[in-house]
């Protein structure tokens, strides 16, 4: 792979830091990453964790470009060995520069110029006073060899450590600054990269996790309640959400099971907070029962499932797309439900604000599909906007409706064109409601009536149509004409739209068709101009092509040709070109 | 508003669905009772409840009520009234919905404290489906399920709940409703978790303890001799049960609750709370 494929820009630069759990390199990925962003530079952080503490081998990368940059890339141009294993597990393979801790190898030191012997953890003990500074070393090596200035690192380790004293504070700039000086006459042996001078600063950009822009997202549509279990990947966003408790008087529960947080999340609901529960595929397993009864006791509901490798317990710690089957149809019965699957960070902000906007303004569940590596991977983009989606429709019943009403006359499954039923709040005076699990009557008593049945299965999935005439068709790049369109949804966002404007920018004539709200889908969510000409080529971290599955569940259409990743990994424009070629190859 | 009898304020016209002589009757009318004597109104109430014969119940009062899953009582109404603490939720359920299927949200909710009432109708056997073992049929019992006879013993839920430091454990039967109010009242006006068990016959599908089984058994403890606050006394008289079945508060701790130690208190409840959003844009500036 040459570099050219891969850079959309000038400056395209791949970090790798490796190490065993525990040594700090997603703390070196973030300190990096925000100096980088700062620069007016576009950065994209990804982790690649085992399941354990402590011990094994971990890395994360930290790409870096003139132009947005939301995948890995598949080059590593610096490795950072924190450890021996990282050394032994690349020297031979490694491409670039790799800085390694020659305290940590004894005799067998590798040979060539571009392996750099930096004793991190010396160091650190000595300017530091801890071994554990060492990847506060590597930072500092990096900024000389990356041409970053050593100031606006030096100032973020300031706003990092600032709660912690002054002595930590300056023990960490001096790690850094001796790690800077260490490097910074090797910067000639790298290949050139465009690092904008830091006076002419970009514009200001944020730089977050998936997690984060979720956990955001939900605070700006005022989420009042978040219930969860612990689930590795969706764990980050109750633990965000945590730390905001008392700053915007929400409640975080951790609850003793996901059948608890799910329960708890549509009680919370109904007594008029806007709640939100979150977990990955096996927890979702558990409040299934939970999602039918908020469709059945027409209960607004934010769910999100951050997809790992399943079935079962699967790969805790890694990525996959196998869950869109699985939300669009999971629950017994039949009622309305959406399904929103954000491209990246900042798609995932305003998606769990329409989540809220949806379940509340339609009164039942509505699911956001993440992933791990959606999740867990940290984005650059551009300032939020807070569009109309964060409004509160609510759906309440007017306080005129109200004041006409008799004394407790109120009915909460009242037959509406649109299937949805003014809601009212408990504790509302001289009014009650019920809300029932069973088949119920307009009043939400419970009935064995034939009629009255399907009145109400009528009535419920009535909403479905309100929905969908909401819901945004795929974003199509380019709007039309091209011969072949990647069709992809989700997190695959990244990859597939530098692979499509690399070969664009060759003169190959492919587009791709991304998809963010999958359910209900749009009436006709691939043009037929588009589907009746061009070749379409399905790209899925899934093993069964689910994406063509709803398609041709829904529409008829059939995409034959798949390129479809299921090794718990998400795709690199790198891989996905050479699977593209691949498959010209074989026609 | 027009004036309401007193006796009729909770009355719902839904009509009742149980077995005439159902033991669910009594509890009802001494709910009734006591919701009234507690001068409360309809709107301040919501009655939660799960799936059994018992989860019924609060289809045939007037206040607010959410009827849910079979054992999920417990998650439905701690979400609810986190969300609004100004309401006096009371969770409603039988033996099996509470103790088989939600056994560990029972176990967890008593951990929570939070200020609700746990209302578990036990009549040691499942009435909606018709007669299969329950977790407190007693051993040996010949049901549905068992042909041969239980061969598990009766679990203890007021020995769980003296483990678990519930902070208002009681007992109460169907068939005394002057003491089932006033225990009613009592958990209702307790600041915590109060769970009540009451005591009730099915008449169609448990031929063994029976109306008059229980009535020979029960007694109600004398509040002057013996004090629910002594732990280790109390998970003794939870444990009694047999030729003397004691009725009564079993135990009490006083632990601070779920809305005191969460600031949820005196607050505005969750669902007023609006969006700082001058805060929300500090938070922002974290991520430049």
């Amino acid at each position: 792979m040459s570099a050219k494929k891969d850079s959309p820009g000038v400056c395209d630069l791949s970090i790798r830091i490796g190490g065993e759990a525990g040594q700090g390199m997603n703390s070196i990925g973030s300190l990096l990453g925000k100096a980088f962003v700062r620069q007016g530079l576009h950065v994209f952080i990804n982790h690649d964790v085992m399941s354990r503490i402590r011990g094994g081998h971990n890395f994360t990368q930290i790409r870096i470009g003139d132009r947005p940059v939301n995948g890995p890339s598949a080059r590593v141009d610096i490795l950072v060995c924190l450890d021996k294993n990282t050394l032994d597990l690349y020297k031979d393979s490694a491409e670039g520069l790799v800085i390694y801790d020659d305290g940590k190898v004894q005799g067998d030191a590798p040979a060539g110029k571009r392996f750099l012997p930096l004793p991190m953890e010396k160091i650190a003990e000595e300017a530091g006073g801890s071994a554990r500074m060492a990847n506060t070393v590597a930072s500092g090596a990096l900024a000389a060899l990356t041409g970053l200035p050593l100031e606006p690192l030096s100032e973020l380790l300031g706003e990092v450590f600032s709660g912690k004293g002054d002595q930590v504070v300056r023990a960490n700039r001096e790690c850094a600054l001796r790690g800077y000086e260490r490097m910074k006459d090797k910067r000639e042996s790298l290949p050139a990269c465009g690092l904008p001078p830091s006076d002419q600063a970009g514009p200001q950009r944020m730089l977050f996790t998936g997690s984060e822009a979720m956990a955001l997202g939900a605070l700006a549509a005022n989420v009042r309640f978040y219930s969860a279990y612990p689930m590795s990947p969706a764990t980050a966003i109750m633990e965000y959400l945590a730390t905001k408790e008392k700053e915007f008087g929400i409640v975080v529960e951790q609850a003793e099971d996901e059948i608890a947080a799910v329960n708890m999340a549509i009680g919370a609901f109904f007594s008029g907070a806007r709640a939100m529960t979150g977990t990955s595929g096996g927890g979702l397993a558990l409040m299934v029962e939970g999602i039918s009864l908020a469709g059945m006791t027409e209960t607004p509901l934010v769910v999100v499932d951050c997809q790992r490798p399943a079935p079962a317990t699967g790969f805790p710690t890694r990525t996959e797309q196998a869950d869109l089957l699985y939300v669009t149809h999971c629950a017994h019965g039949e009622f309305p439900r959406a399904v929103l699957a954000p491209g990246n960070a900042e798609q995932a902000f305003r998606l769990i604000g329409k989540a809220f906007y949806l379940a509340e303004k339609y009164q039942t569940p509505v699911f956001v599909l993440g992933d791990q590596h959606l999740n867990d991977s940290s984005w650059t983009t551009e300032p939020f906007v807070m569009d109309s989606l964060f409004r509160e429709p609510q759906s309440l019943i007017s306080a005129q409706a109200l004041k006409d009403m008799a004394p407790y006359g109120y009915a909460r499954y009242e037959i509406t064109d649109t299937g949805v039923s003014p809601r009212l709040l408990p504790g509302t005076t001289g009014q009650v409601l019920y809300a029932d699990s069973d088949e119920h009557t307009v009043e939400g008593h419970i009935t064995e009536s034939a009629e009255i049945r399907k009145a109400m299965v009528e009535k419920r999935l009535r909403k479905l149509a309100g929905m969908r005439a909401e819901m945004a068709g795929p974003a199509i790049f380019p709007g039309a004409g091209a011969g072949s369109y990647l069709v992809c949804w989700g997190s695959t966002l990244g990859a597939v739209d530098e692979t499509v404007r690399g070969l664009r920018a060759e003169g190959a004539d492919w587009g791709y068709i991304h998809f963010s709200e999958l359910y209900p889908l749009v009436e006709e969510p691939i043009p037929r101009d588009i589907a009746g000409k061009a070749r379409l080529v399905a790209v899925e971290n899934n093993a069964l092509g689910q994406l063509c599955r709803l398609l041709r569940m829904e529409t008829g259409l059939d995409i034959g040709t798949r390129v479809l990743k299921y090794d718990g990994r998400s795709f690199t424009p790198a891989e996905l070109r050479r699977r593209l070629e691949g498959l010209k190859g074989a026609e | 508003m027009t004036a309401m009898a007193p006796k009729d304020l909770f009355a719902s016209p839904d009509p009742i669905a149980w077995c005439p002589g159902c033991g669910n009757f009594g509890i009802l009318n001494a709910l009734k009772r006591a919701l009234v004597e507690l001068e409360l109104r309809p709107e301040d109430v919501l009655m939660v409840s799960g799936i059994g014969q018992a989860a019924k119940l609060p289809h045939y009062l007037r206040c607010n009520m959410f009827n849910g899953l079979h054992g999920r009582t417990l998650p439905v109404a701690t979400g609810a009234k986190i969300a609004n603490p100004v309401l006096v939720v009371i969770a409603d359920g039988g033996d099996g919905d509470g103790y088989a299927e939600g056994g560990n949200h029972f176990i967890h909710a008593m951990r929570r404290n939070l200020d609700m009432t746990y209302l578990v109708h036990n009549n040691q056997i499942y009435g909606l489906t018709k007669g299969q073992a329950s977790p407190t049929t007693d051993r040996d019992m010949v049901t549905g399920t068992t042909p041969e006879g239980n061969v598990l013993g009766p679990e203890k839920p007021l020995a769980l709940a003296v483990a678990s430091e519930c902070g208002f454990a009681a007992r109460g039967f169907s068939g005394n409703m002057d003491h089932l109010v006033e225990l009613i009242k009592k958990a209702v006006r307790h600041e915590g978790f109060s769970f009540v068990e009451i005591l009730q016959p099915c008449v169609s599908f448990n031929k063994v303890n029976t109306f008059d089984w229980y009535k020979k058994r029960v007694y109600v403890l004398d509040e002057a001799s013996y004090d629910p606050t002594d732990r280790t006394a109390a998970f003794e008289k939870a444990l009694e049960w047999g030729d003397r079945i004691p009725l009564g508060v079993i135990y009490r701790s006083e632990r601070r609750t779920y809305e005191d130690l969460r600031g949820l208190k005196g607050a505005p409840p969750l669902k007023d709370r609006t969006l700082d959003k001058e805060k929300l844009a500090a938070v922002f500036e974290e991520f430049f």
